[in-house]
Order: structure tokens, then C-alpha cells, then sequence
């Protein structure tokens, strides 16, 4: 035992700063070893990849603290240092248990939402206003001198009338519709059309202003015209409002990949032309719709597994002081420690007996096992229970047999046997926090009402459905964060990414653009389609 | 080499001896056939009448027992032991030709180049 502390000594004052790394037993779990803090780790190891001396310093605070092993003979000569993390510290399996927080608090009601409708409202008001007024206030300022017009001017108020109504009707159809989101920046084409509206109407009032009520104008005819006119210009706005906001993106251009980051479940959907935000907007409709329900409990296996593959190895960073030393004598960055204990560890791990995956193998058929038996408990217990309840006839009605109930008493009623069945089941899959009591009797009760088989009620449990189908807060905003590189108004082009943040997980999407298609033709004469027959066999002999 | 349905045919024919090899369990004889009244004759690149359907002699292997007993690519069989080939299909010239019980075909073939060469020498006469 003293032969390789003697040579891993001499090399010690020779080499440049290396690394031992131990590798805790196979057998013993990571609990029971209790971490050597000793300065001569490398005799006490069981496999030692490397070899060198001196003061050893634990990494991660990764063991419980337990007892010394008997084996170790240099028990004695060894001195155990304490450090702050041997009082309370935790396995690598603890630490990958941790989950981060339940969802943030939900955002309450917030008055900056309804913003942009107060905006819209108001220009609504002022397109309604500025024809009128542009008629009323010549009869109202110098009724005496205006000229009496004709069947013309009854022919220009009436098509004004309609005019507006159309624009009010149309305007209504296209702008009072209410917010779904909120965006993180402004819609660039709605602001602008806003702008552009706004501009008209002033630009007009600054006619009338100079034009009209300057000089008094007496041709009232002229002035209905000009009032007419407004109202054209204005339904023209609206019709490039329709172009630019609901038909530009119907063409598909771009096919985006949306990719669930905690397992990977991934869609694709094809939109048009839009910003980034609209884009993610788009996607996230069709994620409450498409994408099942995300479960963390699904997760926890994948989670203890990578922690044992962390927990396996320990590095321990030797010739620490010699490192400071150095860098602080040569003024030399101490990046090589990192280098090398990465490449240490990589060795490390590939040279360990890995039976991680003979674990998992058996683990999943016998989890499916298990599943699979629940699931034919469950459909047994589901269908007999169904068998008790039956809808009461017509002519049943009429004399009442007694025991008469609605579709809830009568889910109350069959519920109970099949319970501890769909429990195990939910349990087995993970489920159990998906559906409450309260969730399960209810469709329960929708299920008799609607005359439903038991497969058609157990279809639900069995296979996850959408998000929106587990809906507690379906009033409620929900808060995803747009992180993007390029500005969130900037268009979607090919190969561009964002990512959208939820607490718990976040969707990844990239974008292509769909190949542009050349489609040519041929023609082909319906007369033209004759047959020969073809067969031309050639058989050795 | 035209003919007539329900007609005689005349042809000038060569007679060949093919001794079977044995190959294992199989009697091979080395040659490839094609045609017959199921194929489609327009197909057959040695026929002078794209409409004849008889069996034609497509490949013969080298050094095998059919080339050594003379047969060459392109003939034309009329006769395998004694039963017409004119008038079967492919499937039953194969059959005539690989009976296992025999170990020989005597096989009677006709070949442009036979007429040819019969009618040279007669009008040498």
C-alpha cells in the first residue's frame, strides 16, 4: 500500500497538476461510501485510473456522510477533515429530484390588456364623427348663405349613410374582436394602419378647416362631396386593414418544427408570412390543441438515471496549491485543470462496467408488464360497472319504479366499484394528479347521459389528451416568455429559431421554408391509353 | 418460315442429340428458351416473322452440353422427342424439355441458315 503512495509522491513534484479519480463501487450504492477525505485517496479506491498525490478536495457535495469502511487499512494514518458540506449534504439523486417551483402566480386581470381596444374605440368614434360634422357644420355655422341642393345631394346623403353604416358594420367585424394575448411589442401593421387612418382624418379636417370653414364655402354640394369622399378613402383603409391583417398570411411559406423540450414530442405546422410574435402566437393555439399534456412524473426516471451516472464518478482536484502557484508565479491561466478532469472522467466512465442499461431493460418490460395488467383490471371492473346502470324507458316512466336518478346520482352510485381499479391505473401511469375525484364522477355522469359504451369512458384515461382538455384554469392567463435572437416584429425567414418559455418546460422551434414547387403539364388524350400484352419470360434449361 | 394454321408445315431441319448433364439433382442442359403461343412475338429478336410464336433457342452457355451437340442461338425448335413445339406455350416447352426420367433430347431445329444453304446447293444442281 505504501509503494504507490511513494510513486504517486515522486510524481506529484514532477508532473503538471493531475487528478485522481475514484470510482465508488458498483455494488455499494453512493449512500453508504462514505467519501475518503483523506490526502492519500488513491490507495483506499477500489479502481484507480490515475494515479497522483497529496491534497484531495471532494467537488460535489454528493455523499450522506456514514461511517468508515473496515477495509480500509489506512484508517490510522489518514486524517479526516471536515468541510462544510460533510454536515448536511446530499446524494446526486436528491439534488436531480428537486424540482424547480409550480407555476408562478397567475396573472390577475391587467387593465394595460384592454389598452389597444380604448385606442381603436376612440378612432372609431372619430371616423363616425368627422363625415357628420363635415355636414352638420356648414348648416350649423352659415345656414343662411349655403346653396339648397337637389335630388344630387339626396342622392350623395343616402349613399353616405349606407357608406358609413358599412364601414361601422365592417369595422366592428374586423377590430372589436376581443384580444386573445398579449403580445411583448406592439403589432407593427395594426399600428400602422392606425396611423395612416389617423393622418387621413387630420389631413381632411385640415382641408375643411382651411377651405371650407375659412371661407365659408356656400356650395353645399361640394361639401357633401368632400364628406363622401372621406368615407371612400376610409373603406379603402379598411379594405388594405383586411388585406394586410387576415389575408397576407393565409399562403403557407413556412413550415415550422415545434419541438417539446422535456420529451421531445414534436409537431409541425405550416403558416404564411408573420412576425415572430404572431408566429409563436399561432403555435401556441395549436399547442393547447395538439400537444398532450405535459407530466413531469414521466420524467423522474430518466432524471435518477443521469444522476447516477453523475454520482458514479468523483474528482477530486489534486495539486491544487501547486496550480495557484503557478499561475500566480507564471501568470498562466489554470484553464488545463478543466480540460483535463472532463477527459479524466470520460476515460473514467468508459472504462466502468455500465449496467445501466440491462436496469432499464428489465425495468420497462416489467413497468409495461404492470401496466398492461392494470389496464385489464380496470376495463373489467369499468364494464361491469356500467352493466348496473340502464336508461329508463319511456314507458317505465309513466309508472315510476321507485328508484328513479339524475346522471350524477347515478355516476355517484356506480362509482365506488371501479374506483380502487382507475386509481391503481392512474397510479401506475403516473396520472393521479391529472384527474380528481370531482373530474372522474363528472365524466362519469356525461358519459351515461350520453349513452356512451365504457370504452368510449375510459379512452380518456388511457391515452393523455390535449392540454386544453385538463383545463382547471381555463379563465386564467397563461404566461409563456418569447426568447428569440433576431426582434420579436421582425419577420419569420428560413432557419430562424425562437424558443417559447414555460415554467415548467419550453417549446423549440425552428422554421423552413417551403420549396418553391414548379408544376408543369402533360397531356394526355383520353384515346390514347392502349395495352399489349408483355410477357417475354426466358427459362433455362 | 411463315405459316399456315391447319396447314402442314415444311421446314428444313437439323437433328441434335443433347446428352443431359447431371448437376447434383438436376439435369441441365444449357440453353435458354424463349417464345411460345402465351408471349408476345414481337419481342423475338431472331424470328423472320414477327408473328411466329414458337419456341426460339435465346442463349446457349458455353461449353455445355447443348453447345457441344451442335445447337446454336436463334433456332428454331420444331420437335423435342417427338413432340411439336410449334403450337405450346412456354411453360410446356420447359416441361418437354426437363423430364427428368430422360437423360436425352433429340431435338429437331430448324435455322435460316439451313435453307439457305440447302437452297444454295440445289441450285447449284
Amino acid at each position: 500500500m505504501c509503494f504507490p503512495a511513494l510513486f504517486s509522491m515522486a510524481s506529484a513534484f514532477s508532473s503538471p497538476p493531475s487528478l485522481c479519480v475514484s470510482l465508488s463501487c458498483s455494488e455499494r450504492s453512493s449512500r453508504d461510501r462514505h467519501k475518503p477525505h483523506s490526502r492519500d485517496s488513491s490507495s483506499r479506491s477500489d479502481k484507480n485510473v490515475t494515479i497522483s498525490a497529496t491534497s484531495v478536495q471532494p467537488q460535489q457535495p454528493d455523499q450522506s456522510s456514514a461511517p468508515t469502511d473496515a477495509q480500509d487499512d489506512n484508517w490510522g494514518e489518514t486524517t479526516t477533515a471536515v468541510t462544510g458540506t460533510s454536515d448536511h449534504s446530499l446524494s446526486q439523486e436528491d439534488l436531480a429530484g428537486f424540482g424547480k417551483d409550480t407555476e408562478g402566480p397567475v396573472e390577475k386581470l391587467n387593465c394595460i390588456r384592454f389598452l389597444p381596444l380604448a385606442l381603436t374605440l376612440l378612432l372609431g368614434l372619430l371616423v363616425l364623427v368627422t363625415p357628420l360634422s363635415f355636414l352638420i357644420l356648414p348648416q350649423l355655422m352659415w345656414p343662411e348663405r349655403l346653396q339648397t341642393c337637389g335630388t344630387a345631394c339626396e342622392g350623395l346623403f343616402l349613399s353616405l349613410a349606407f357608406k358609413l353604416l358599412i364601414l361601422l358594420l365592417a369595422g366592428w367585424a374586423l377590430f372589436m374582436r376581443p384580444t386573445r394575448a398579449s403580445l411583448p411589442r406592439i403589432a407593427v401593421f395594426r399600428a400602422l394602419l392606425g396611423l395612416l387612418t389617423l393622418l387621413l382624418l387630420l389631413s381632411y379636417w385640415l382641408f375643411f378647416g382651411v377651405r371650407i370653414l375659412d371661407s365659408q364655402d356656400d356650395n353645399y354640394q361640394g361639401i357633401v362631396q368632400f364628406a363622401v369622399s372621406l368615407v371612400d378613402a376610409l373603406l379603402f383603409i379598411h379594405y388594405l386593414a383586411v388585406v394586410l391583417l387576415e389575408i397576407r398570411h393565409l399562403q403557407p411559406c413556412f413550415s415550422l418544427c415545434v419541438v417539446r423540450s422535456t420529451d421531445g414530442e414534436t409537431h409541425h405546422y405550416n403558416m404564411g408570412q408573420l412576425s415572430i410574435q404572431r408566429a409563436a402566437l399561432v403555435i401556441l393555439e395549436h399547442y393547447y390543441k395538439d400537444f398532450t399534456v405535459h407530466n413531469p412524473a414521466l420524467l423522474t426516471a430518466a432524471k435518477s438515471r443521469a444522476a447516477k451516472h453523475l454520482a458514479g464518478l468523483k474528482v477530486y482536484n489534486v495539486d491544487e496549491f501547486k496550480a495557484k502557484l503557478k499561475s500566480y508565479l507564471f501568470d498562466c491561466a489554470g484553464s488545463d485543470a478543466a480540460t483535463a478532469q472532463s477527459r479524466a472522467k470520460m476515460a473514467a466512465a468508459a472504462r466502468q462496467r455500465d449496467t445501466s442499461h440491462n436496469e432499464l431493460y428489465y425495468e420497462e418490460a416489467e413497468h409495461d408488464r404492470r401496466v398492461r395488467k392494470r389496464k385489464a383490471r380496470l376495463v373489467v371492473a369499468v364494464e361491469e360497472a356500467f352493466t348496473h346502470v340502464r336508461r329508463l324507458q319511456d314507458e317505465e316512466k309513466k309508472k315510476p319504479p321507485g328508484d328513479e336518478m339524475d346522471p350524477r346520482e347515478a355516476a355517484q352510485a356506480i362509482f365506488p366499484s371501479m374506483a380502487r381499479a382507475l386509481q391503481k391505473y392512474l397510479r401506475t401511469t403516473r396520472q393521479q394528479h391529472c384527474h380528481s375525484m370531482d373530474s372522474i364522477q363528472a365524466h362519469l355522469a356525461f358519459c351515461i347521459t350520453n349513452n356512451m359504451t365504457p370504452k368510449a369512458f375510459l379512452e380518456s384515461y388511457l391515452t393523455a389528451g390535449p392540454t386544453l382538455q385538463y383545463g382547471r384554469e381555463s379563465s386564467q392567463t397563461r404566461h409563456w416568455t418569447l426568447v428569440s435572437e433576431a426582434s420579436v416584429t421582425s419577420p419569420l425567414r428560413n432557419g430562424s429559431e425562437f424558443q417559447l418559455k414555460s415554467s415548467d418546460f419550453s417549446l423549440v422551434v425552428t422554421s423552413k421554408t417551403i420549396p418553391h414547387l414548379k408544376l408543369s403539364e402533360e397531356y394526355v388524350h383520353p384515346k390514347s391509353h392502349k395495352f399489349v400484352l408483355q410477357l417475354q419470360s426466358e427459362t433455362s434449361v | 418460315m411463315s405459316f399456315i394454321p391447319g396447314q402442314p408445315v415444311t421446314a428444313v431441319v437439323q437433328r441434335i442429340e443433347i446428352l443431359k448433364l447431371r448437376d447434383g439433382d438436376n439435369l441441365i442442359l444449357g440453353f435458354s428458351i424463349g417464345g411460345g403461343i402465351d408471349q408476345d412475338p414481337s419481342q423475338n429478336p431472331f424470328s423472320e416473322d414477327k408473328a411466329d410464336k414458337g419456341i426460339y433457342v435465346t442463349r446457349v452457355s458455353e461449353g455445355g452440353p447443348a453447345e457441344v451437340a451442335g445447337l446454336r442461338v436463334g433456332d428454331k425448335i420444331m420437335q423435342v422427342n417427338g413432340w411439336d413445339m410449334t403450337m405450346v406455350t412456354h411453360d410446356q416447352a420447359r416441361k418437354r424439355l426437363t423430364k427428368k426420367k430422360e437423360d436425352v433430347v433429340r431435338l429437331l431445329i430448324s435455322r435460316k441458315s439451313l435453307e439457305e444453304v440447302v437452297r444454295q446447293s440445289m441450285m447449284q444442281r
